[in-house]
């Protein structure tokens, strides 16, 4: 929490390189950048939990892995949401089909088609292991729409032909001690803070189911 | 071994036992490409590139949604005590993939027959299209066991598989465009292996997932 709020302060006030074309739009590796930082990791702690509920068959990594997707998933929207005002201004449009939209736009589709998945599964034990598999197998076929395809094609995106997520030469000293211990931890420290409140809620309830 | 080619032997011995499935899925191609026909003309190349492979990945999800949809529970069990379910998969991914070799000469065919064809490098672009509907097939494979587990199947598999497919989807239709010219590209060899590592780990995690998936 209060590495977000001193993220509010210095990402508006703090310096910043002027460089070509993003200018002051490059506060949004503040926000825009981190936030895809954490939904990966919020993915990939998902992804953990899954394989650990097909390996004991606890029902706690079930939840786990359900809270820890949605949160992803919030993240995934904001991402989106904050690269396209931010295409607004520099590409004049917010969405132009650039591959690492369309990417993100298949990421989200994925990861909703998970949810409906699990809704359409009546039997608890039966709706954990189906989302499981799927969501590991779907973890692994977004790996190349997301980390692979990037690098080859051509994009307007920051970063241009290399790196899928941003230009690393970009950001200079100022930037990256904020970067790093700041806004990747905060937003992913926010991210696991609701998702834990959310688990703690879900165990409290299936609790009360069990004593009912 | 024996047992993969003896359960692959079985689902062709159904298949030519039973043949209205077939023909049902031969009809299917045949009909789809006929109503583009008459909604379309014949398209210039880049709309001919993408209709085809919209038409494969339509046929792919109907030729093989029933390849676990059409077991019952009973002889699931049966089959799973008698060979286990690795060389359960794997047969099935085996025969899929020849099906859809098959249907997609066919709709190649059909679609040159009807569409037109701009194709000028023939045998690039049928080597292309049958490795692009294997690629296809064994996803769908996969899926399709998934979507057997879950109510209204047939819908949740291009629910679940439309997001999964779109990037293989988009460098097939890139791949497949390089044969409409006689210029070679640079990039093709370097997409043939991604696609391939990529059908390679498809394989890979099917066999792994599918014993969880099978247990109930």
């Amino acid at each position: 929490m209060v590495q977000l709020l001193t993220l509010a302060v210095v990402g508006i006030v703090g310096g910043v390189p002027a460089k070509p074309i993003i200018n002051e739009s490059i506060r949004n590796l503040y926000f825009h950048v981190s936030m895809w930082f954490a939904m990966m990791i919020l993915f990939t702690v998902a992804l953990v939990n899954a394989v650990k509920y097909l390996r004991t068959g606890k029902l706690k990594y079930d939840i786990y892995a359900v809270e820890y997707t949605n949160a992803g998933i919030v993240f995934c929207i904001l991402g989106l949401v904050t690269g396209m005002i931010w295409a607004n201004y520099t590409w004049g449009k917010p969405w132009s089909n650039d591959p690492k939209q369309t990417g993100a736009a298949i990421a989200l589709l994925i990861y909703l088609a998970y949810l409906v998945l699990r809704g359409s599964l009546t039997d608890i034990d039966k709706r954990a292991r189906v989302s499981a598999v799927y969501g590991i197998f779907a973890f692994f076929m977004l790996i190349p729409t997301l980390w692979v395809i990037p690098r080859l094609l051509e994009s307007l995106h920051p970063g241009g032909m290399g790196n899928p997520a941003f230009n690393t030469k970009d950001a200079d000293v100022r930037m990256r001690v904020v970067f790093w211990p700041l806004a990747v931890p905060g937003w992913t420290l926010l991210g696991v803070w609701i998702t834990t409140l959310r688990i703690r809620i879900r165990i409290l309830e299936e609790k009360k189911l069990q004593h009912a | 071994m024996k047992k993969i080619i003896a359960l692959l032997r079985k689902d062709l011995l159904l298949e030519f036992r039973q043949q209205y499935s077939l023909y049902g899925i031969l009809l299917y191609v045949a009909s789809t490409v006929f109503v583009l026909y008459l909604a379309m003309g014949q398209p210039e190349d880049h709309v001919w590139n993408g209709l085809f492979w919209m038409i494969q990945l339509f046929i792919c999800v109907n030729g093989v949604a029933k390849s676990f949809l059409q077991e019952n529970r009973g002889r699931m069990l049966y089959y799973y005590s008698l060979s286990g379910a690795r060389d359960f998969m794997l047969s099935k991914l085996l025969f899929n993939t020849l099906l859809m070799a098959l249907l997609s000469v066919l709709c190649w065919l059909l679609f040159g027959l009807l569409l037109g064809n701009p194709v000028s490098n023939g045998w690039r672009f049928l080597g292309i299209s049958i490795f692009g509907g294997f690629g296809l097939s064994l996803v769908f494979t996969f899926l399709s066991a998934i979507a057997a587990r879950a109510q209204q199947n047939a819908a949740m598999m291009a629910i679940l598989g439309f997001p999964l497919i779109i990037t293989q989807l988009l460098m097939l239709m890139k791949l497949s465009n390089t044969a409409f010219s006689q210029v070679v590209q640079d990039s093709l060899l370097q997409m043939i292996l991604l696609l391939a590592a990529l059908d390679a780990g498809v394989v890979v995690l099917a066999l792994i997932l599918f014993p969880f998936l099978w247990k109930d």
